[in-house]
């Protein structure tokens, strides 16, 4: 395997931040090469350079030997460069083969062959064990689906070196495998595979070396087979990460939230329904893991409780009100605080500064100014405890949250919502493309909040997450609730079968033979 | 007999007023599907049918008037593109802006050559171009084939611009820019340069638009004379949602609108003249507050874009 790329001395320079300080880094033909880092360690920014679209402040790219220049994208993929970026870029209106095809320049340059680029797609997608449906509409398809056509657009335009950023974040855990093996099929023909993902087991998992930065600069390229995850960890954040097990002081409290009989009929009441019969409790001081593959309904449930969607029957009381028939703006200053699942759609204002960001829940309220006027130096303050408190990272509070790394993004919104000091936490994905250090430091948060008497549900697709926080855990397949278990009275074996659509009832009657989850779930 | 013969003289009106309307949605359709949202269509329309008159005048050629309307519009919508993708002004402030400027530009720069009269001067005009035979059809030959040249242009300008749009490479990518300019940069398209040819070859459409109520419906040129027509496509545009066809039918609706006014004056059934005028105008409200909402606008319409 000989060195195809080499990136050296890149350095970049964004207004008030250095996030590439002399980075080198070579990549091998045929690898999988991992780059792990902080959350703004400067990862996405040096693979942006890699694939043309930001212009480094300095250092040079070399590619199987010869300085390349990259002028915009094309420039990169002309050259085999293709990326998968943190956030999708595909239009959702539009079909995947109309997505595959724009700014292509292969063949006419005039005529649009939907039919030729559709075969083409199908056979490359076949030929790396990949199912996909030329014709559809992408915005329709799941997530899984999605980050499947943005491979496929890469390849189809002739990547040769493929550059993943953060694939797995919005991933189940079976979709995740599903995409190592179609790394590996690519990996075996002769393609070269870059790897980001803050989840250090894949990584340990999947590549062969890895690349670890730290505020801009690089620490070392390492053998996989020489680090364990540990290790992995302490060389990413610079201290040891601990998940100790989660203890608990205080029972828990009184009922919080009661949810009775809420049900979400679709559109088209034939269709099934999207939530049915959903009753459970949430006591203050405890957290509720709502597990469960995503898209079953959890996202439902969080809208139906935020007052985003109207359930179709059913009450949730809370406070002696009925949370179902609030509007937002009601339930949100009931000192109830939501992190919603889509940072980038519905956590933030992204052209806003971080400052405007973090007044968005209760710019109305006393605190944040005198009627209609906004009292700005308060609020400023404010949102510079919670960047330290948080440590977000970021030059200033003024900075515009669109330039924050994925990772900080996600801060901002559960710095916000916690320093809400709400009674009720509905929290979706928090720590969805977060670092390990910062991981455990919302959980943390999340724990504390928990013992100062606060009721969380817990909405997560991380198994590990949520059978470490939560007190009790509801499974949600398909809309309906397969059983409540207490984490230490059940197995991942249990909850994986759970989440496939079994009832705890029909598995504790134990008339099934065991069955391993991977099979399950596959 | 003689009501089809009337009916076929409606249509031959309505083709006949929908034509500039139809052209100026047509030119913002390729802006708005390059994701800049432009207001501007009635000073564009207005400088192009003064220039038209002045072009027809001059060189005493109605197609050399129509050239120089182009390029008045050409240079409109070079200045839109400067200062909303360049510089990256408020689009809707920019277009407001050049209206004022038709408006003022184009009053100014008449009486300035043709003088403060109350003749006005009367230029070259296109001509009906009948196509032999298929002219002689009844009731609709007339109608669809003794119209101006323009006319022919402007209606099969729209089975072009939606092959451009739909079954073309440049047409995909520049549908791309307007849905998400950072997806047509990560795929190499120049999102700028797209905007530019976007905006500019979609202004001369406009102006085109501009240059037949000059020279096609009339023959000499009114101060404010474009009326509103600007707006309207704008509005033709959303009602169409989006697609050349659509346009096509919704400015032939409100123009319709129009020839229901004309016909009501000439019957003369006691209603104020300057109420039945109002016709098309409140058919286009109406129009617009019930289907606006279904419209697909393409996603990034009138967000400037930064590059990274
Ligand atoms: N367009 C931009 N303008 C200004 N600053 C930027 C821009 N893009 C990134 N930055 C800054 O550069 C730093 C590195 O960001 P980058 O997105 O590369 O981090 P990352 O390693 O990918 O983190 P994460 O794991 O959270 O995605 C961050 O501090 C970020 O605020
Ligand atoms: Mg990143």
């Amino acid at each position: 395997m000989g060195v195809i790329l080499e990136m050296e001395n890149i350095c970049k320079q964004f207004p008030g931040v250095l996030a590439n300080d002399c980075i080198c880094f070579s990549v091998k033909e045929g690898e999988v090469h991992a780059l792990l880092g902080e959350n703004g360690a400067g990862k996405s920014t040096l693979m942006n350079i890699l694939c043309g679209l930001y212009k480094p402040t300095s250092g040079e790219i070399r590619l199987e030997g010869e300085t390349v220049r990259f002028n915009s994208a094309r420039d990169a993929m002309e050259r085999g460069i293709g990326m998968v970026h943190q956030h999708f870029m595909l239009i959702p209106t539009m079909t995947v083969t109309e997505n595959c095809l724009i700014g292509d320049k292969e063949g006419s340059s005039i005529k649009l062959d939907r039919k030729e680029a559709g075969r083409r797609l199908k056979e490359l997608a076949e030929r790396y064990g990949m199912e996909i449906d030329p014709d559809a509409i992408v915005g329709t398809l799941s997530v899984g689906e999605m980050q499947r056509v943005e491979i496929i657009k890469a390849l189809f335009r002739g990547a040769k070196i493929l550059i993943l950023d953060e694939p797995t974040a919005v991933l189940t855990p079976q979709e995740a495998r599903a995409l190592f093996k179609m790394i590996r099929a690519l990996t075996d023909n002769q393609f070269t595979v870059i790897f980001i993902s803050h989840k250090l087991d894949e990584v340990k998992e999947i590549s062969d070396r890895v690349t670890v930065l730290r505020l801009g600069t690089v620490v070392g390229t390492y053998d996989i087979d020489q680090c364990s995850v540990e290790e992995l960890a302490r060389l990413m954040v610079g201290r040891d990460i601990h998940f100790d097990a989660v203890t608990r002081q205080q029972p828990v409290g009184d009922t919080l939230l009661e949810v009775n009989n809420l049900s979400l009929h679709r559109e088209k009441s034939n269709e099934g329904k999207l939530l049915e019969d959903l009753t459970f409790e949430v006591h203050k001081g405890e957290i509720l893991g709502i597990a469960g593959v995503d898209g079953n309904g959890q996202a439902e449930l969080v809208e139906c409780l935020t007052g985003i969607r109207s359930a179709s029957s059913g009450e949730a009381l809370y406070q002696g009100k009925d949370l179902l028939k609030l509007s937002t703006r009601d339930i949100m200053s009931n000192d109830v605080s939501h992190i919603p699942q889509d940072r980038q759609k519905t956590g933030l204002v992204m052209p806003m500064t971080l400052v405007e960001n973090f007044a968005l829940q209760d710019y109305y309220k006393k605190d944040f100014g005198k009627g209609a006027l906004m009292n700005w130096i308060g609020v400023e303050e404010r949102s510079a405890k919670l960047i330290q408190d948080f440590s977000v990272k970021t030059p200033s509070p003024y900075e515009l949250a669109q330039n924050l790394s994925g990772g900080n993004q996600q801060k901002v919104v559960v710095a916000r919502e916690i320093s809400r000091q709400p009674k009720l936490l509905i929290a979706m994905h928090p720590t969805r493309g977060l670092d390990v250090g910062a991981v455990e430091y919302i959980h943390n948060q999340l724990i504390d909040q928990r013992d100062k008497g606060v009721g969380i549900v817990l909405v997560s697709t991380e198994m590990e997450e949520i059978m470490r926080l939560s007190d009790r855990i509801i499974v949600l397949y398909e809309g309906r609730a397969m059983g409540c278990v207490r984490p230490s009275e059940t197995t991942v074996e249990e909850m994986g079968l759970m989440m496939g659509g079994r009832t705890l009832d029909d598995i504790r009657k134990g008339s099934i033979k065991e069955t391993s989850v991977e099979e399950k779930m596959m | 007999m003689d009501l089809l013969q009337t009916i076929g003289g409606y249509l031959f009106t309505d083709i006949r007023m929908a034509a500039p309307v139809l052209l100026a949605g047509l030119g913002l359709l390729l802006m708005n599907w390059s994701g800049l949202l432009n207001i501007g269509a009635e000073g564009i329309m207005l400088i192009a049918a003064l220039s038209a008159v002045a072009g027809s005048h001059y060189f005493g050629s109605v197609w050399l008037g129509l050239l120089l309307a182009m390029l008045a519009g050409a240079i409109f919508g070079l200045l839109f593109a400067v200062l909303t993708v360049t510089l990256r002004a408020n689009q809707t402030v920019v277009g407001a802006a050049l209206n004022i400027l038709g408006l003022s530009l184009s009053t100014t720069l008449n009486r300035v050559l043709f003088g403060i009269e109350t003749t006005v001067t009367k230029v070259d005009a296109f001509k009906v171009l009948e196509i032999p035979l298929l002219s002689k059809i009844p009731v609709i030959g007339r109608a669809f084939f003794a119209q101006m040249p323009i006319v022919y242009i402007a209606f099969l300008l729209v089975p072009v611009i939606h092959y451009f749009l739909f079954k073309t490479k440049p047409g995909l990518n520049l549908r791309s820019v307007g849905e998400n300019p950072r997806v047509a940069d990560t795929l190499g398209i120049n999102v700028y340069r797209t905007q530019y040819l976007a905006t500019i070859v979609g202004s001369t459409i406009v102006a085109a638009g501009g240059a037949f109520l000059s020279t096609g419906l009339l023959d000499f040129f009114a101060e404010d004379m474009v009326a509103g027509r600007g707006y309207i496509a704008l509005a033709a545009v959303i009602f169409g949602k989006y697609k050349p066809a659509g346009i096509m039918v919704a400015a032939m609706i409100f123009m319709a609108g129009n020839v229901v006014s004309n016909v009501l004056q000439v019957a003369g059934i006691g209603i104020p003249y300057t109420f039945l005028t109002m016709i098309p105008y409140i058919l286009t409200i109406i129009a617009l507050t019930i289907f606006a909402s279904r419209a697909v606008a393409p996603a990034s319409l009138g967000k400037p874009y930064k590059r990274g």
